[in-house]
């Protein structure tokens, strides 16, 4: 149990960095940690304890061996937060090209 | 077997277009239109698919659906469907002169496609965690389109929906985590079949709450609409015309009725939380839209107004309310992407979107000017345009519910509608031409063309409520009130 | 940075490269191959490719590792990942449905020409993500670039 409780730690960590911080390259970290909490959680949720590679062979009990299909999702989640990083980054360094800071509160020409 | 080519073909087209779109003059431009057209074709045919079968299963992979993933087409996808491939088709004719302005057209239509692949993908999915990859498609893609100016206030924006929408990504992905842990599956049929069986738990109602708050932050229900107002008037017209006009439906409005009607089972709390938010979204919006000068921020405030519409809509749960409110969302749909290509045709013109500035276009640019009046009055609910029906089905719907007082709010917020879009076509369009504007000249016609035929779909799109064109409707409608009876019409297809 | 001839960092570090970015470049090919049989895939595979054109990039600077792949050539390796991938999909349709295992003979197990479908599907996501790793990386370092000119 304390394992999850530690995710959801993590996730609100996140989501704190996410809300609280004012420079955008730890805000875009923020948007990692919530990632890699849910991604963990999905994982955990798959595990069981003494479990083994989800690999069928002959002589092979289908009993003892961790759940693949969790495994498989992170996989394209962590593809995804791959991609969602790199274009979150690239425009980072756009705006810090035209805006010269990294600072949220200087950042703000949209207003009404 | 239609089905897969819903995401098979706009996924085609992106690559090809990225493959050869350099290479080749005016490739991109072919066919991304025809890409688009033939979705058109295919989304209508869907219809009498539809109409004939009720329901279509489609195996991926010849995998049969509680193991493999699976593809649903009913009442509800197909109209889901129709709404956005119209759009987008109209949207990619207009694009075709209104990019010129823009550099690097063939990356325009790759993350357009893409983006259209990720919306279709979503409509047909039958599977809950294929519904969150399309999602993903379709977010990146858009927030790769919001910053595609790549002016200051464009990454500004982009950056603002970028976080917020993997943080509203990120709630939605734990919600299928739980799921999954709760169910151990992912199919959606499935999962509603096991969550029957099993004996209602706490955990159900903290995933339906993660739902909501996820698909809440897409759809830009009030208290997470904060990204809106930015990010669409950011984008370029045609894009804020696909974000406004279908993306936030398909990504909020649609996933959280499938998942709250379908999936989870709809309830008497939800129902009215979903009231409420639609409510507070309603006034809310336009009453931030009334003070504002700039034209296409004018409109995203109008867009969270419409969703607001359209949740009451569904959230009264009874058959009336849903068919207005589904109503009001394929009118939404059209009229509201109407006003946004209305709006990058002055941009294109004018080169400002600042209300004060203009006055007069009308004898300049008549086509713009007089399907933006149509456009007008159709979202502030004039009689004979399409907006009115749909509103004046929700209001005679909360009427019958007996809840007055959003009755009453509905009917404030369609005053101040109109009375915002007064102002807009009084400063913009009415009065007297500014010395400045002298030369300027009707946009090409490839613009006008789409910007028509919107017109005359907002002219005759009240006709759907007649009897003869009222199955498209209904097919939709039925598929809420069947709510988790989902889960059998999609194993009975199956057989 | 001071002598224009000298790009990229020391001679220890060039002379590292030149050996092990090879074997970099091979175990990802590896990965590739037997991502059927073996932990991996396409992913992971493509993603170490792509780390070999970076580690090259690092040692010796920009210029060298884009002779050996531009970035136009990446992008089209990319779109031309993405065309495969889908192609392979559609031949599906062969046999009755998008995304079948079309091979109706899938080998035996744990053999390296086996599984139908997924190697072939496994190298053509290899192309697309090395591809466009190596292409979201040169395109980051570029803004630098652009930074420092100001």
């Amino acid at each position: 149990m304390s394992e999850y409780i530690l995710c959801f730690t993590l996730f609100c960590i996140g989501l704190y960095c996410v809300l609280r911080k004012r420079n955008i390259i730890k805000i875009v970290i923020g948007l990692g940690i919530i990632e890699y909490a849910v991604n963990l959680f999905f994982v955990l949720i798959g595990y069981r304890r003494d479990g083994r590679a989800p690999i069928l062979a002959k002589d092979q009990v289908i009993s003892n061996m961790v759940d693949p299909i969790p495994q498989a999702l992170v996989l394209t989640s962590i593809v995804i937060s791959l991609a969602v990083t790199a274009l979150i980054v690239a425009i980072a360094i756009r705006i810090y090209e035209k805006y010269g800071t990294f600072d949220i509160t200087k950042i703000r020409r949209l207003r009404g | 077997m239609i089905l897969p080519f819903f995401v098979i073909i706009p996924l085609g087209a992106a690559f090809l277009i990225s493959f050869f779109g350099k290479r080749i003059k005016n490739f991109a431009d072919l066919l991304a239109n025809l890409g688009t057209l033939s979705l058109l074709v295919f989304s209508l045919y869907s219809i009498s698919l539809v109409a004939t079968h009720k329901i279509l299963v489609y195996k991926v992979g010849g995998w049969v659906p509680p193991m493999g993933i699976c593809m649903v087409l009913d009442g509800l996808a197909s109209f889901m469907l129709v709404m956005v491939n119209l759009v987008s088709f109209l949207v990619a004719l207009y694009s075709i002169s209104y990019m010129q302005r823009y550099t690097d057209k063939p990356k325009f239509y790759t993350l357009f496609m893409l983006m259209l692949a990720g919306m279709n993908g979503i409509i047909v999915s039958g599977d809950l965690f294929n519904l969150f990859v399309f999602l993903e498609i379709a977010s990146i893609a858009s927030y790769a389109l919001v910053a595609f100016g790549t002016e200051a206030e464009e990454l500004e924006a982009s950056f603002k929906y970028a976080v917020m929408g993997s943080v509203a990504s990120s709630f939605i992905l734990l919600g299928i985590a739980l799921l999954y842990g709760y169910t151990s599956t992912l199919n959606m049929a499935d999962i509603s079949l096991v969550l029957f069986s099993k004996p209602s738990s706490m955990i159900v109602k903290f995933i339906g709450v993660l739902f909501l708050a996820g698909f809440g932050l897409k759809a830009a229900l009030v208290p997470f609409h904060a990204w809106l107002p930015d990010a669409h008037p950011s984008a370029p017209a045609s894009i804020s015309a696909m974000l406004s006009g279908v993306l936030i439906k398909v990504l909020g409005v649609y996933a959280i009725i499938r998942i709250f009607f379908n999936l989870i089972g709809i309830n008497k709390v939800t129902l009215s939380i979903l009231m409420f938010l639609g409510a507070v979204s309603m006034l809310v919006g336009v009453i931030l839209a009334l003070s504002q000068w700039d034209f296409k921020r004018l409109l995203a405030y109008h867009s969270i107004s419409q969703i607001g519409y359209v949740i009451l809509g569904i959230g009264l749960g009874t058959p009336l309310g849903i068919l207005g409110g589904l109503f009001h969302l394929f009118n939404h749909s059209i009229f509201k992407s109407l006003l946004f290509l209305n709006s990058g045709a002055v941009v294109y013109s004018l080169g400002t979107r600042d209300l004060r500035k203009m006055g007069g276009l009308q004898e300049k640019m008549p086509v713009t000017s007089n399907t933006n009046l149509v456009a007008s009055m159709s979202i502030a609910g004039i009689p004979p345009f399409n907006g009115f029906f749909s509103k004046f089905i929700i209001i005679v719907a909360c009427i019958q519910a007996e809840h007055f007082g959003y009755a009453f709010c509905a009917v404030i917020g369609s005053i101040l509608t109109l009375a915002s879009f007064m102002k807009v076509q009084k400063y913009a369009f009415f009065g007297k031409l500014n010395q400045k504007w002298q030369n300027i000249k009707e946009v090409p016609w490839t613009m006008w063309l789409s910007m028509i035929v919107l017109a005359i779909i907002c002219v005759v799109g009240g006709l759907l409520i007649i009897p003869l064109f009222r199955p498209f409707l209904q097919s939709a409608v039925n598929v809420l009130l069947l709510g988790t009876g989902y889960k059998e019409a999609v194993f009975a297809a199956l057989r | 940075m001071e002598n224009k001839k000298e790009v990229g960092m020391t001679l220890i570090v060039k002379a590292i490269t030149r050996l092990t970015v090879g074997l970099i470049l091979l175990y990802g090919i590896y990965i590739v191959l037997h991502g059927h049989l073996s932990p991996g895939g396409g992913f992971a595979g493509g993603v170490i490719i792509a780390l070999s054109f970076i580690h090259l990039m690092l040692a010796f600077g920009r210029e060298t590792a884009l002779k050996k792949l531009s970035e136009a050539q990446a992008s089209v390796l990319e779109s031309l990942g993405a065309i495969m991938f889908l192609t392979i999909t559609l031949l599906g349709f062969l046999g009755g449905y998008f995304f079948l295992n079309f091979f109706f003979h899938k080998g035996n197990p744990f053999a390296l020409f086996s599984a139908g479908i997924i190697p072939l599907c496994n190298i053509a996501i290899c192309l697309k993500v090395g591809a466009g790793l190596f292409v979201i990386f040169v395109v980051l370092i570029s803004f630098k670039g652009l930074e420092k000119e100001k």
